[in-house]
C-alpha cells in the first residue's frame, strides 16, 4: 500500500492550491453560495479545461487523464479546503463514477469526453424524500416505452440537481423490491416533465435540489436491473472522495483557528500561549492527521483493489465525520464570539463539516457498516 | 585532497552488499555456539560487528547505522547470538559515546556489550515527574569525592543494577537547569538502597532507589557540573528513538546449546518488568474475537464502540506508517511523526472501555477467576500507565503545540531565579 505522495503529485497539489486561493477567496465564495445556481459556468470551465479537473479519474480512451482515485482525492482535498464552489463533487465523484461502474463502452464513450473537458456538468440522483442512502429506500419506478423508458417519481438531496446538464437517475422497474430491479438512466436536465427544485440549505456551498419526474423520458446505463452493484460500489467511491474533501476543510479550520489565537491578545498575552488553547489545538491536530491517513489510506486502497473497501471506505467516512465537526466546534470556540457572527469566515467551513457529517449516511451508520465488513462470524 | 584520495574514498564507500558480504565471511569464519555468550561477545566487540554504528576506536566500525539491520539479518540467518542489547544499557552506551572521557569508554563500553553489566536510570524523583529538571537529590563535594543524599523513582531494574545513570543537584544558587550534574554510580555499595515500587497493577516493575552519602568517584563525573542537563537530554533523546525497541519483546532463539541458553535466561530477566506492556496497551488485537466468543457481539451500543476502537487503531497505524514513509524517502516529516504517542493513549483508553462492555460482571474478577487466566483484568489496571509513562499525555501536548505548532511556552516562574529560592515539594530528603 503506497503511504505517501510522489514529487508529481505533491506538484500537482501545490499547483491546485495556488489556483484555488486566488480563484476562490472567501469572498469569492460568499458571492457565488448567494446565487441561485450556486457556481458560474464560465468562471468554472476556465479553472476546469486550465487544470483539467473532471478529466482526472477519466480514463484517457474516453478523453480523461488516466489518473486514480490518490489524484482525484488531492483534487477534493484542495476543494475541501478552498470551498470551490462548483458542480465537481457532483460531476467527478458521482456521475463520472456511477458512468464508469455501470456504462456500456459505447455508453461511457458517448457520455464521458464532454464531462472530461468540462462542457457536460453531471449528477447522480438517488435519495428520494426520506433521505435514504441505499438500494431499499428507491421507489422511483421506470416504465419500458418502446426504446426508451418512462421515469415516474421523486428524488430529493440531489447534488447540483437543479442545473446538472446530465442527470443519472436510480430507479426500479414497478414492483421490484430491495436491490432487484434497479437500473441506471440517463436524463438531460431539460428534460419534459422534468421540474426541479434547488433546496435551500444549511450549507449555502452545497446546493441540493428536489428533482419530480412525470413520465420523464430516461435512456438505460448499462444493464437493466442489474445496477444495485454499481451503485454499491459508486457510493465507497463517493465516500472516499468525500472523507478526502472533508479533511481539506478540517484542516484549513485548524490552520486558520491556529493563526487567530496566535494573533490574538488578551490578558497581556496571545491566546496561544495559554495551556488550554495549546492542548486543544494538539488535539486538533491529532484528530485531522488521523482523518487524513484514513483518507488517504482509502483513496489508495480503492486504486489497488482492495478487497476490504466497504469497510474502509465507511471508516474513512466516519472518522473524517468526527475529525471535521469536532475541529468545526473547536475552531468556532477558539475564535469565541467573532467566531459566531456571519462576517468570519468559520461558519463556511462549519456548516460544510455538518453538511459533510450527514452527507451519505452519518459515522453510526458507517462504523455499523465497517462492522458488518470486519466482524462476520469466521 | 587530490582526485586519488576520492576515487579511493568512493570505492570503500560501504554498500548494503559489501556490508553483507563483510560481515558474512566474518561469522562464517568465527561463530561459535560452544563458546560462553560472553567470551563470544568479546569477540564480536573486537571485531567492530556487534555494535557496526559504533566507532572503530569503541568496538564498532564507523559504518551508517541503516546497516545495522543488513549486520542483525546475516546474524539471524545462521542463528548468531548478538551483543546485549535490551535494557537500559544502550542508553548508558550512547550517553557514554557521545559525553563520556575515554576512562569511561575503557570502563564501561565493552561490558555493556558484553551484557556483564546491568544498567539504571537515575532521573526520576518522587517530587519532579514531568518537571524532571527540577531534581533535588543532592551531590555535594567532600574532599576530592561526590557524596548524594536523596530519591529517585520509576528506576526499572535498580535491583539487578551494576551502575545507574545519576542526575543529581550540584550547585543550588543557579537556576534549575543550570545546576545539574551527571554522573555514573555504583550501586552496589552500602549508600544505595533498592525498595521495589509496588503498581496498581500488583505488579513491581519499577523501583525506588534512596542514597545516603552513596559515594561516587570524582572521574564518575560525566559531565561538567552544570552541563548535567545536557547530557541527560541525550540519553532521553535515545530514550524516545528506541523507545519501541527498548520495550518491545526481546525473542530469545530456541535452539539448542550453551550460548543460547545463557541467552534466553538474560532476556528473561531484562524483559521481566516489561511482561504486562501489551496490556497496558489496550490489547485491541483480542477485541472482536472476545466480542463474538461472549455472545456480545450483536448490540448495537458496543459494536459502535469497537468501531470507534477500529477506526482510532487504524488510523494510528497509517498515521505511523506515512511518519515512516516520508522517513524512507529523506523526506522532512510531517506533524503526524509527533502524534504517536498520545494517539496510543487514546487507543488505550477505548480499549479498556471496549473490554468492559465486552467482559461484564467478568470484569469485577482478577488472576485466575477472571477471562484468559487474568489478561483482561490486567488490561483494565494497567492502561492507566500509557498515558503517564514516559511523558504524560499532557507534556505531549505542550511538546506537539510548542515543536509543531510553534505555539509560545507558557510564562515560566521557575527558569530564571536560583533553584533554591523555587518553591518545591517536601520530600524524604
Amino acid at each position: 500500500m503506497r503511504f505517501s505522495f510522489t514529487p508529481e503529485q505533491e506538484e500537482f497539489r501545490a499547483g491546485l492550491r495556488r489556483a484555488l486561493e486566488a480563484r476562490s477567496p472567501t469572498k469569492e465564495v460568499r458571492r457565488l453560495m448567494a446565487t441561485d445556481a450556486g457556481w458560474e459556468r464560465e468562471g468554472w470551465q476556465k479553472l476546469n479545461r486550465e487544470l483539467g479537473l473532471t478529466a482526472v479519474h477519466i480514463p484517457e480512451a474516453y478523453g480523461g487523464s488516466g489518473f486514480g482515485y490518490g489524484e482525484l482525492g488531492i483534487v477534493l482535498e484542495e476543494m475541501g479546503r478552498g470551498l470551490l464552489c462548483a458542480p465537481f463533487f457532483s460531476t467527478a465523484a458521482l456521475a463520472t463514477t456511477a458512468i464508469l461502474n455501470a456504462g456500456t463502452e459505447e455508453q461511457k464513450r458517448t457520455l464521458l469526453p464532454s464531462i472530461a473537458s468540462g462542457e457536460t456538468t453531471a449528477t447522480l440522483a438517488f435519495s428520494e424524500d426520506d433521505g435514504r442512502n441505499d438500494c431499499a429506500g428507491i421507489a422511483m419506478t421506470a416504465a419500458p416505452s418502446g426504446a426508451v423508458y418512462r421515469l415516474d417519481g421523486t428524488k430529493s438531496f440531489v447534488l447540483d440537481g437543479h442545473t446538472a446538464d446530465l442527470i443519472i437517475v436510480l430507479a426500479r422497474q414497478p414492483g421490484s423490491k430491495g436491490e432487484d430491479g434497479l437500473s441506471f438512466f440517463t436524463v438531460t436536465g431539460d428534460a419534459p416533465g422534468l421540474e426541479r427544485r434547488r433546496l435551500k440549505t444549511m450549507d449555502e456551498t452545497r446546493k441540493l435540489a428536489r428533482l419530480q419526474f412525470n413520465g420523464v423520458e430516461a435512456r438505460l446505463l448499462g444493464q437493466a436491473g442489474g445496477a444495485a452493484g454499481p451503485f454499491a460500489k459508486t457510493m465507497q467511491q463517493a465516500l472516499v472522495c468525500l472523507a478526502n474533501e472533508m479533511v481539506g476543510g478540517a484542516e484549513r479550520l485548524r490552520e486558520d483557528a491556529l493563526s487567530y489565537v496566535k494573533m490574538r491578545m488578551q490578558f497581556g498575552r496571545a491566546l496561544a500561549s495559554f495551556q488550554t488553547m495549546k492542548h486543544k489545538a494538539a488535539d486538533m491536530l491529532v484528530d485531522v492527521e488521523l482523518a487524513k491517513s484514513a483518507a488517504y489510506y482509502a483513496a489508495a486502497a480503492l486504486d489497488e483493489g482492495d478487497g476490504d473497501m466497504p469497510a474502509i471506505a465507511s471508516l474513512a467516512k466516519a472518522c473524517a465525520s468526527e475529525a471535521y465537526l469536532q475541529t468545526a466546534i473547536h475552531a468556532v470556540q477558539m475564535h469565541g464570539g467573532i467566531g459566531f457572527t456571519w462576517d468570519n469566515d468559520t461558519h463556511l467551513w462549519f456548516k460544510r463539516a455538518k453538511s459533510s457529517e450527514i452527507l451519505f449516511g452519518d459515522a453510526n451508520q458507517h462504523r455499523e457498516t465497517m462492522m458488518q465488513h470486519w466482524g462476520e462470524p469466521s | 585532497m587530490s582526485t586519488g584520495t576520492m576515487s579511493e574514498a568512493a570505492m570503500s564507500e560501504p554498500t548494503e552488499e559489501s556490508v553483507r558480504a563483510e560481515v558474512r565471511a566474518w561469522l562464517t569464519a568465527n561463530w561459535n555456539p560452544e563458546l560462553s555468550l560472553v567470551e563470544w561477545r568479546k569477540k564480536l566487540a573486537a571485531s567492530g560487528w556487534g555494535a557496526p554504528h559504533w566507532p572503530k576506536q569503541w568496538y564498532g566500525r564507523d559504518l551508517p547505522v541503516k546497516f545495522n539491520a543488513i549486520v542483525d539479518e546475516e546474524f539471524h540467518k545462521i542463528g548468531a547470538v548478538g551483543v546485549a542489547k535490551a535494557g537500559i544499557r544502550t542508553l548508558a552506551a550512547a550517553t557514554i559515546l557521545a559525553h563520556g572521557t575515554d576512562l569511561h569508554k575503557e570502563k564501561f563500553l565493552l561490558r555493556i556489550l558484553t551484557g556483564e553489566d546491568t544498567w539504571c536510570q537515575l532521573f526520576s524523583e518522587p517530587g519532579s515527574g514531568s518537571d524532571m529538571a527540577g531534581a533535588v537529590t543532592r551531590a555535594d563535594r567532600q574532599g576530592n569525592k561526590w557524596i548524594v543524599n536523596g530519591q529517585k523513582v520509576w528506576t526499572t531494574s535498580a535491583h539487578k543494577a551494576h551502575w545507574g545513570l545519576l542526575l543529581a543537584r550540584a550547585n543550588w544558587h543557579v537556576p534549575k537547569h543550570k545546576g545539574l550534574a551527571y554522573f555514573v554510580l555504583d550501586m552496589k555499595q552500602p549508600g544505595v538502597q533498592v525498595h521495589p515500587l509496588r503498581q496498581m497493577n500488583g505488579h513491581a516493575s519499577f523501583n525506588q532507589v534512596f542514597f545516603t552519602d552513596a559515594i561516587v568517584e570524582p572521574e564518575f563525573l560525566v559531565s561538567d557540573v552544570g552541563d548535567g542537563w545536557t547530557v541527560a537530554t541525550t540519553t532521553l533523546m535515545h530514550e524516545r528513538r528506541g523507545a519501541d525497541g527498548l520495550r518491545s519483546w526481546a525473542t530469545a532463539s530456541q535452539a539448542k546449546g550453551r550460548i543460547y541458553e545463557e541467552e534466553r535466561a538474560e532476556i528473561a530477566t531484562t524483559m521481566e518488568p516489561y511482561k504486562w506492556y501489551p496490556q497496558r496497551a489496550g490489547r485491541v488485537d483480542l477485541v472482536l474475537e472476545r466480542a463474538k466468543a461472549t455472545g456480545k457481539f450483536g448490540d448495537p451500543v458496543l459494536r459502535q464502540e469497537i468501531a470507534k476502537l477500529l477506526i482510532m487503531s487504524k488510523a494510528a497505524e497509517w498515521t505511523a506508517r506515512r511518519a515512516r514513509a516520508a522517513q524512507e524517502q529523506g523526506r522532512p516529516q510531517g506533524p503526524e511523526g509527533s502524534l504517536g504517542k498520545l494517539v496510543s493513549s487514546h487507543v488505550a483508553r477505548q480499549a479498556a472501555r471496549v473490554h468492559t462492555y465486552i467482559t461484564g460482571s467478568d470484569a469485577l474478577l482478577s488472576g485466575e477467576d477472571s477471562p484468559l487466566g487474568g489478561v483482561i483484568a490486567e488490561i483494565l489496571v494497567s492502561v492507566p500507565a500509557t498515558s503517564i509513562a514516559g511523558g504524560t499525555d499532557e507534556i505531549q501536548r505542550n511538546i506537539i503545540s510548542e515543536r509543531v505548532l510553534k505555539m509560545p511556552k507558557e510564562p515560566s516562574v521557575d527558569t530564571d531565579k536560583p533553584f533554591k529560592d523555587v518553591p518545591r515539594n517536601i520530600t524524604a530528603s
